[in-house]
């Protein structure tokens, strides 16, 4: 029998409440799945801070653009994904936060924060033209003292980070 | 409901501003933005900022912060950061910000480290 993936999808405007709507309603999804609550406010920030590029980076805040928003929850994995409307951009070409002469910029920590606090994150072109944001988040193990009893075990070693 | 509130007092000389609540994009930024500038433009320039009550900071929140010690620093002054809450803690490392404040747990050393 083929493991079952449940998928919610849902269309945002370019609206700074979207970037609270789409955490919301991520950490909601994250808690029914059994992550503890770290790993719940991790998801948050990071769901948060992709809806954050796209309202800001992607959409450039004009409210005829959308952002949308898919969660996928598999047997083993919650991957979250965020589509914007505009122009796409490299992974590559996003400044390092950390580096000294960056420290002290007042911008650019989203995709830092994302790639920190998930367990996989990458930057797609997008459908639409924009950017896709891809991150996802291994399930609690079957047992542990967090689990709902839905999660399967994972064994896949190290988590994959993008350079 | 207002996501930051923020409460400005003097101790010896120092003005601390104790704010409580998330300060994250929209107005919880905003009202931390607002409250720096105001107290620049009364000549205040030595600054704690007690986030003791602060659960939440996100990436926008964090850029106010680095706004609001460029800023200050701009005209002479300083300001520091009192009182970290574990996850605000915690982003302050992952960012290496723990380079760039003073950070304190005590008022009183707080206050003591302007002298």
């Amino acid at each position: 029998m083929a493991p079952e993936t449940k998928h919610l999808e849902v269309t945002l405007d370019t609206h700074v409440e979207s970037v609270n709507l789409a955490e919301e309603m991520c950490v909601r999804v994250a808690e029914a799945a059994g992550f503890n609550e770290d790993e719940c406010y991790r998801i948050g920030m990071s769901v948060r801070e992709g809806v954050i590029n796209a309202f800001h980076y992607g959409n450039q805040e004009k409210p005829e653009k959308k952002i949308h928003l898919a969660i996928e929850l598999t047997e083993e994995r919650m991957i979250i994904h965020v589509l914007d409307e505009g122009k796409g951009f490299r992974l590559t070409d996003v400044p390092d936060p950390l580096a000294q002469e960056n420290l002290l910029s007042t911008s650019g920590r989203g995709i830092f924060l994302m790639k920190a606090f998930m367990d996989e994150f990458d930057v797609h072109p997008g459908k639409t033209g924009g950017a896709e944001l891809v991150m996802a988040k291994r399930l609690p193990a079957l047992g542990s003292p967090h689990s709902n009893g839905n999660g399967s075990a994972s064994n896949s070693g190290a988590p994959h980070q993008e350079a | 409901m207002p996501s930051l509130f923020a409460t400005t007092r003097e101790n010896s000389g120092i003005t601390l501003v104790d704010l409580s609540g998330r300060i994250s994009l929209g107005d919880g930024s905003a009202l931390l933005r607002k409250t720096v500038r105001d107290l620049l433009e009364e000549g205040r320039t030595k600054i704690i900022l007690n986030l003791g009550d602060v659960n939440y900071i996100d990436s926008s929140g964090i850029g106010e912060l680095v706004s609001g010690f460029t800023a200050v620093r701009n005209r002479g002054g300083e300001l520091k950061l009192l009182n970290l809450t574990k996850k605000v803690h915690d982003l302050l490392q992952i960012t290496k910000l723990f380079t760039v404040f003073d950070v304190f747990n005590e008022e009183s050393t707080a206050v003591r480290s302007f002298d």
